[in-house]
């Protein structure tokens, strides 16, 4: 069995931007310092994993779930309430895992058994309304989960900014955060790498052969319903790590940065607008999303008040920086409409329709 | 089994059976909560404000509950319609604060009258462009459907804080519908009896345009079996429509009706109550007016009695009534689609 998927970017222009995307991932803590840049990579890192996984299931067996956020959440919650309740130690690293992986996966059975037995629009309708429940409780339960202010904590000694490795290398002190940002960077890459592994292997075909028809599917003998609730499963796991992930470089997890439903809406851009069923659609979705949500502001803002100085109406509404959401989620519905493929669909350019 | 809300079909046709057992679950459960919630005079109250919650619930779920039986679509951007309709109605009511908020009983209607009606010309017409750019592109297309009609609930969320701003907007009831009535001890909120009139009405309304009209018999037949209702010659598309723009129409007003009676409107809202109207649809069985009814009712009262009784556990009530009720019925309580 091949460790590696043999599926590769099937495109020069492709293979060239995510090179250039790894690359600079890679070595943003020495090429741009400050605290933003590294804020802004290892969120890239930690969505490019979340929405491949969520790409799994939307992408590769055509059903869409609400609840994606859910588990990313399941995993920063238990990760942060371990860390909060036991203190800064591996031990409560471990526990916060051993506990917040098995509870999303047996969370994802529960649904899927549940609702996958029916069509994908019952099956989001469910999982919008569960996660919607899940995210009142999170809320409400104060005295587990800190309520609307969530928790914060402390990273065990080895990860702290204050830990450091080495004084001075290539003018950069590495410390405990940059090696954080490492860890992230390999856990999500492992993430990724896994779920390519998983959607070219027997069992990822036979979720594409579902996607494409599930009649068809299922009179081939495949148990249709088991290899969904297998793969939400496994989505919901990788969610849960990335939460994992989320948590610890945030030190902190709160429902605004893991549970809410507008991270849900991210997701979907970011699958939709890199490609969906493509896995590699998702680095290039987070890669673009994760940049426009921090750098695009900025732009809109400027533009904004050169709009206002210039006595336009309605456009510095238009163009304020937090309706930046707006631009993107007409380019969402635009993209779904031109583009249902995506950038990835676009540069590959072969006529292999994802739907 | 006179106070049924159901309908009565023409008898020259063989019927089905009527199925009644779902129309007796609100009543059942309304009469098994008397003694747990202990004083009759709080019973009522809160059985009042469960039956007005599950009519402003019905009106905005109705729409979208036709137009999936019909159509096969799911608008999961419907909740838009909704913060539509709430907004539209401040355009009217808060320039026009005087006279909504004089002390004359005439002079509110007139203003809230215009309201509602503005709030659902707007998102009626609103309703038709949706269907046309957003929906029509992708019939057929579930997966399509559901990423389009999300990411029109996102760019008409952004576009109502990018109009209005962010920040909530109160929109006083009328001077005349505050208050209660106080009969004995028991105090029914004005507003509340309003809304179950209103409730009641659109109910009877589309019931019988559904049942007595042509146009109704062709959405109906149209629900059950579309190519059918095509091959002997009709537009279903257009029929559709009609149904998409009337749906849009009801949602707007019941965000009015929803806005007036948190007496705010924020462009949220319809977000949190597409969740709602969700669970409602679902448990009625899609495509089923008559179930969408029962089942807002049903999570009405969940909502209410759960609140009083056990305030923690309302928060997940919704969706314990929804696994109760699918267990029991795996298509909801009316399975009207061949879905």
């Amino acid at each position: 069995m091949m460790i590696l998927s043999g599926d590769p970017p099937r495109s020069r222009a492709l293979s060239l931007i995510l090179i250039a995307i790894v690359v600079v991932l890679a070595i943003t803590p020495f090429v741009f310092p400050g605290a933003k840049p590294l804020n802004v990579a290892a969120k890239i890192c930690i969505f490019a994993a979340l929405v491949a996984s969520y790409d799994l299931l939307l992408g590769y067996t055509g059903t869409v779930s609400f609840a994606h956020t859910m588990f990313y959440g399941i995993g920063s919650y238990a990760v942060a309430i371990a860390l909060y309740g036991m203190g800064p130690s591996w031990a409560a690293v471990a526990t916060g895992i051993v506990i917040g992986l098995p509870l999303a996966a047996l969370l994802a059975l529960g649904i899927g058994l549940f609702s996958l037995r029916v069509e994908a629009i019952f099956f989001a309708m469910i999982t919008l309304a569960v996660a919607s429940a899940f995210l009142v409780l999170a809320s409400q339960l104060s005295w587990l989960t800190g309520g609307e202010d969530g928790r914060s904590f402390s990273l065990p000694e080895l990860l702290r900014p204050g830990t450091v490795f080495i004084k001075d290398l290539f003018g950069v002190r590495i410390n405990g955060r940059i090696l954080t940002y490492y860890i992230i960077l390999v856990g999500c890459a492992a993430m990724i790498l896994g779920l390519l592994r998983v959607v070219n292997s027997p069992f990822g075909r036979v979720l594409q052969a579902v996607r494409e028809n599930r009649f068809r599917a299922e009179a081939l003998g495949y148990r249709t319903v088991f290899h969904l609730t297998y793969a939400n499963v496994l989505a919901a796991l990788v969610a849960a790590s990335a939460g994992v992930l989320n948590a610890m470089w945030l030190r902190y997890a709160g429902p605004d940065t893991s549970l809410s439903f507008s991270i849900m809406l991210d997701i979907l851009l970011m699958v939709v607008i890199g490609g969906m069923g493509t896995i590699y659609g998702a680095i290039i979705g987070a890669t673009i999303f994760i940049l426009a949500q921090n750098y695009l502001q900025a732009l809109m803002g400027a533009a904004s008040n050169a709009a206002a100085e210039a006595g336009l109406p309605l456009l510095p509404g238009l163009l304020h920086p937090d309706r930046w959401l707006l631009w993107l989620g007409l380019l969402f519905v635009a993209s779904v409409y031109f583009f249902p493929t995506g950038v990835v669909g676009r540069l590959r350019g072969a006529p292999k329709p994802a739907e | 089994m006179t106070d049924i809300p159901a309908p009565s079909a023409s008898d020259a046709l063989p019927q089905a059976k009527r199925d009644l057992v779902p129309v007796l679950l609100p009543v059942i459960l309304a009469l098994l909560m008397l003694p747990l919630v202990g004083s009759f005079s709080s019973w009522v109250t809160l059985t009042i404000a469960s039956l007005a919650m599950g009519m402003m619930i019905f009106i905005m779920a109705s729409g979208l509950t036709l137009v999936f039986g019909l159509m096969d679509v799911l608008n999961f951007g419907h909740g838009a319609f909704i913060s539509v309709g709430a907004y539209v109605a401040t355009l009217v009511l808060l320039p026009l604060a005087g006279m909504s908020q004089a002390d004359s009983l005439l002079t509110n209607l007139a203003v809230l009258v215009p309201a509602a009606l503005a709030a659902m010309a707007v998102s009626g017409a609103l309703g038709v462009v949706v269907e046309r750019v957003l929906i029509l592109p992708v019939y057929g297309q579930h997966l399509k459907q559901i990423l389009m009609t999300t990411g029109g609930l996102i760019v008409a969320e952004q576009a109502l804080y990018a109009l209005w701003g962010p920040q909530i907007i109160p929109l006083p009831l009328p001077t005349a519908l505050r208050g209660s009535f106080i009969i004995g001890d028991i105090a029914i909120a004005k507003y509340r009896l309003l809304v179950l009139l209103v409730g009641i009405a659109v109910f009877v309304a589309i019931q019988l345009v559904l049942n007595r009209t042509k146009i109704g018999l062709l959405i109906r037949a149209g629900v059950e079996n579309r190519e059918m209702v095509e091959a002997l010659g009709y537009h279903v598309k257009r029929l559709f429509l009609g149904v998409f723009m009337v749906g849009s129409a009801l949602a707007g007003f019941g965000g009015i009706m929803w806005a007036l009676y948190r007496e705010q409107v924020h462009a949220s809202m319809g977000n949190d109550l597409t969740v709602l109207v969700f669970i409602v649809v679902i448990i009625g069985g899609l495509g089923s007016i008559g179930g969408c009814f029962i089942g807002a009712l049903l999570v009405a009262m969940v909502a209410n009695y759960g609140g009083f009784l056990v305030p923690k556990l309302a928060l997940v009530s919704n969706i314990l009534l929804m696994v109760a009720i699918l267990m029991w019925r795996p298509r909801g309580l009316y399975a009207v689609t061949s879905r």
